[in-house]
């Protein structure tokens, strides 16, 4: 029984994982960038969701809408004025770019809520027993709505027009503007969509881990890439797989061991990886184009 | 229908295409011919917008097109079938049929998907496979067959026989003088410079950048100087 406990809670941080890892993998596939202030967002989602509600007393779904939204936009707007200037530059630059938007989204959080941690309400009140064990609504639900988002990503992104244009731009963005596809609304429709998972993801976070600061973003955000490197960057099955394994890694890690061991875990997971298989376990070898 | 002049094209100091014009009238198969360098894939790339000139202009269906972006100019009614074929290897060969046609809605596809097929009865029997198991003929096939997706008005190819052995590069001509016959206007970019003649109206010989000769396809197929150069004797 205490296997299966482990293996739920597994699955209801992983689920986290797993939504944040989407937003790094549909990112890196498109514009091939680690986007290093995707975790930023998850804070920006966090307080945003807070303050809506402790302040406005915005009931809860309209506040984690709103959220949603908002997130979205911040990630569009974030690739319009910071990486889109440096499409054509290399690498490092863009990447340093991202390091730097990260710095500054926590800044800006700490001069906005001050460094003191605020306490999130947990949204998912009330419990279920399964067998002796008792878990969190916050948990089921978790897993729940985070496989249902899993399966319409999938779809979206296997049928839809938009779906499709995403693969292509990913694959071959120049040859994919020749088809018609206007590559730059493409690239937002990507961040937008992975920001607001990273929102979903936030509001899920807080109520399991009720509290938030400016620098929460950071550790989370690592870890959901850490899982997007494990399932191989770039792979949708690939980040959701890679995020529900680190989450159950970091579990059983906490039952077994010792929760102090549970983030040398998941970080000696990713040097593993990169050492055996950098391209993770969905990942394409990387072909050097000619 | 095409006309391009004056361009001139940079990589960062090497200068690619120097002040090159020409024309592509309705109706026409043109091509130019040249060897490896010559800057044929550049000026493809500039006309569909991939790649801006310095100075110049392009007009297509007497609209300037010189700083159009690329996407934009599927919707004009010209198309692009880049060297190399570029297939997007990772999905299938009907969703690379359909990305072809992304600017046309879903009926109109459905019925040009199997126009597609009646012309590239092979690319059927795959449509379900993920297009980078093609063979290289039949990836072609793919490329030409998404090129003519968005119904194109000028469909400009670049290198269609790269790569391929006799029988497909005759296969893949002859589809092009098909596709020219049934009324698509088509710039042709080629180094097996007999093969292109020998379907063309036209053709423009290009040296370094820069347009050497001009003349109808017969001509230049009995021109010393391009048969010394490009016919190999």
């Amino acid at each position: 029984m205490t296997l299966v406990y482990l293996m739920i809670n597994g699955l209801q941080i992983g689920s986290i994982y797993a939504l944040v890892a989407l937003g790094y993998s549909m990112v890196y596939g498109i514009v091939k960038l680690i986007n290093f202030a995707h975790g930023d967002i998850i804070m920006v989602g966090a307080y945003s969701t807070w303050y809506l509600m402790s302040r406005f007393s915005a009931p809860a779904w309209l506040a984690v809408t709103a959220t949603i939204v908002m997130c979205s936009v911040l990630g569009v707007l974030i690739e319009k004025i910071a990486y889109k200037p440096l499409r054509k530059s290399d690498r490092l630059s863009l990447l340093v770019t991202a390091i730097g938007i990260s710095l500054l989204l926590q800044n800006v959080a700490q001069l906005l809520f001050s460094a003191n941690p605020r306490m999130f309400t947990n949204i998912f009140t009330g419990s279920v027993s399964i067998g002796e064990r008792q878990f969190s609504n916050a948990t089921t639900v978790t897993i729940a709505v985070s496989i249902v988002i899993m399966l319409l990503l999938t779809l979206l992104v296997k049928h839809t027009r938009m779906g499709k244009a995403m693969r292509a731009v990913s694959e071959d963005y120049e040859t994919a503007q020749l088809m018609g596809i206007n590559v730059n609304n493409t690239i937002s429709f990507t961040f937008a969509l992975g920001s607001g998972l990273a929102a979903v993801g936030a509001v899920f976070y807080c109520c399991s881990y009720s509290q938030i600061q400016p620098t929460m973003g950071s550790m989370l955000g690592l870890k959901a890439f850490v899982a997007a490197v494990l399932g191989g960057i770039g792979s949708m099955p690939g980040a959701m797989i890679g995020g529900l394994c680190i989450g159950i890694a970091e579990s059983l890690t906490k039952g077994y061991i010792s929760s102090q061991l549970t983030d040398a875990v998941v970080f000696g997971i990713l040097i593993v990886v990169l050492l055996i298989k950098p391209s993770g376990m969905f990942g394409r070898r990387m072909n050097e184009k000619v | 229908m095409l006309k391009v002049e004056n361009i001139n094209v940079y990589y960062g100091a090497i200068h690619a295409v120097k002040n090159v014009s020409f024309e592509v009238a309705q109706g026409e198969i043109v091509t130019l011919i040249g060897a490896n360098g010559a800057g044929k894939s550049t000026i493809l790339k500039t006309v569909s917008g991939l790649l801006r000139s310095k100075g110049g202009r392009i007009s297509f269906l007497n609209e300037e097109i010189s700083s159009s972006e690329a996407y934009k100019l599927t919707q004009k009614g010209l198309s692009h079938v880049p060297e190399g074929r570029r297939i997007f290897q990772q999905l299938t060969v009907e969703e690379n049929l359909e990305m072809g046609g992304y600017i046309r809605n879903n009926r109109e596809n459905s019925r040009t998907i199997e126009d597609v097929y009646d012309r590239f009865p092979r690319i059927k029997e795959r449509r379900r496979q993920i297009a980078g198991t093609l063979s290289g003929g039949e990836q072609q096939m793919l490329s030409l067959g998404r090129s003519l997706m968005s119904a194109p008005r000028l469909v400009m190819m670049d290198e269609p026989s790269m790569g391929l052995a006799p029988v497909l590069v005759e296969q893949i001509f002859s589809i092009i003088k098909e596709l020219n016959e049934a009324g698509t206007t088509i710039l042709l970019v080629e180094q097996n410079a007999r093969m292109a003649l020998s379907i063309a109206h036209r053709g423009y010989v290009l040296e370094t950048g820069k347009i050497t000769l001009e003349a109808n396809a017969q001509a230049l197929l009995n021109n010393n100087e391009v048969k010394r150069a490009y016919l190999g004797g």
